[in-house]
């Protein structure tokens, strides 16, 4: 070590310097260099390197969460047709339940009309049979009184122009009638 | 060390090269001498550029050999030194300086295992001065920056210690810490860089005074130091990593010392 020491002093004594000190030209060299690889990495290096672990993280996380979102939506859909079928479902059951309840309702609203139709038919008809009985009734009675008395009194040619007289007639020539008429019955 | 002065049999004696032998520089203008130091520095910053540029220029989610590469080499300085180091909601910011460093100071010390080239560039005080300073200005800026001017205060006085032995802790702590540290941190970088360098070039002109030598005895000890030498050989290849990552590291720890000045 001595040598060396003592080969340093004398030749820094000659002309080099002590190896601790600077060398303003080295200096210059290695602070330009290093800033230029500073540059470079900051400006290409890093960035890129940077970019490339993003997009793999990004590769492989981002996949797994599309796929889970793409489940869920697919899930969510899934659960949104299923309630759109029971929706139908309970639609169709509703339609199908008020339309039968609404034949019921027109098949009785049509029988009933209908019945009441017809009995206010059969009555407007008995009705009028009974008035036209009862008006055939009562021109018979009229017509037929005059009649037998007009024949009768021409037979016998006694004035039967007496009304009490002839109604009395008439009364009894008619019940004769209606008891002819029930004994031809009996 | 002795043995370095081993008077020659044949009239001369061995003169071994010392700290202060140069080469020749290769040119010179006005006062600038530019020589194989400062081409290999320059070189070390294309390769470095070219490499990580190629590696990184695709950027295919599955990367190819050469991506792979890079990435490894990226990964390993982001991750185990920035972000285990500096923590990671932090780190990111200063992954360019530390990956910086450390490529740069890895090439330049491995130029010392190359044959030929066989020189490695902190083997020269001036770029581990430099480096050194950066990291020193860079650390100081950004304690600053994120405590304010308390960062200071933080610095050297350390928490949990009681009054009265502040007076001794802190300017301990200012000498360690504003004054060494940056010495520490060139001149570690420097003086391993250097030995390694001045232990194969002895043992290598060692071997050639041997060889030269008229006596068969001495001839055949030459292989006694090429054994050595090739085991240092392989000693300073470690080495050579070693320190580039001792400086990055110590880089990042400084620089998490000044982030997270509030908990130290």
């Amino acid at each position: 070590m001595n040598n060396l020491m003592v080969l340093a002093s004398a030749n820094a004594a000659e002309a080099a310097p002590s190896p601790l000190s600077v060398n303003w030209s080295e200096l210059l060299v290695v602070a330009v260099g290093f800033a230029i690889l500073m540059f470079i990495v900051i400006k290409y290096v890093v960035p890129m390197f940077e970019k490339t672990y993003a997009d793999r993280t990004e590769a492989i996380e981002g996949g797994i969460a599309r796929a889970e979102k793409a489940q869920a939506e697919a899930s969510a859909a899934l659960d949104e047709y299923k309630q759109q079928l029971v929706d139908a479902r309970t639609e169709a059951n509703r339609i199908r339940e008020e339309a039968r309840a609404e034949g019921a309702q027109i098949l009785a609203d049509l029988k009933e009309r209908a019945a009441s139709e017809s009995a206010r038919i059969t009555e407007q008809a008995q009705t009028a049979i009974a008035a036209e009985r009862q008006a055939a009734v009562v021109s018979l009675r009229a017509e037929v009184g005059s009649l037998a008395t007009t024949l009768a009194g021409r037979i016998v040619g006694e004035s039967l122009d007496d009304d009490a007289r002839a109604a009395r007639v008439v009364d009894r020539f008619l019940a004769d009638l209606e008891k002819q008429s029930e004994g031809a019955r009996k | 060390m002795i043995a370095l002065t081993l008077p020659a049999q044949d009239g001369g004696s061995f003169t071994p090269p010392s700290v202060t032998s140069h080469l020749a520089p290769f040119f010179t203008i006005g006062g600038f001498e530019f020589t194989k130091q400062m081409a290999l520095v320059l070189l070390s910053v294309v390769i470095i550029a070219w490499f990580f540029i190629a590696a990184a220029r695709k950027g295919q989610l599955v990367p190819g050999r050469l991506q792979f590469a890079g990435e490894m080499a990226y990964g390993f300085v982001r991750n185990s030194v920035g972000k285990d180091v500096i923590g990671a909601k932090d780190f990111k910011k200063y992954v360019p300086l530390l990956f910086s460093l450390f490529f740069f100071i890895l090439l330049n010390n491995l130029y010392g295992t190359i044959p030929w080239i066989q020189l490695p560039s902190f083997s020269h005080v001036t770029g581990a001065y430099f480096l050194a300073l950066l990291v020193y200005v860079i650390w100081i800026g950004v304690g600053v920056k994120e405590n304010g001017l308390r960062y200071f205060k933080l610095a050297v006085v350390p928490s949990g210690v009681p009054w009265y032995i502040l007076p001794l802790v802190v300017p301990i702590e200012i000498i360690s810490n504003f004054v060494v540290r940056p010495m520490t941190h060139s001149l570690r970088l420097f003086a391993t860089m250097l030995a390694g360098h001045l232990i194969v070039l002895i043992a290598g002109s060692g071997i050639e005074f041997l060889i030269a030598q008229e006596s068969w005895l001495l001839k055949g000890t030459s292989i006694l130091v090429l054994a050595g030498a090739t085991a240092m050989y392989m000693l300073e290849a470690l080495i050579m990593v070693l320190q580039a990552y001792v400086f990055v590291l110590l880089t990042a720890i400084y620089i998490e010392g000044a982030v997270h000045a509030d908990s130290h």
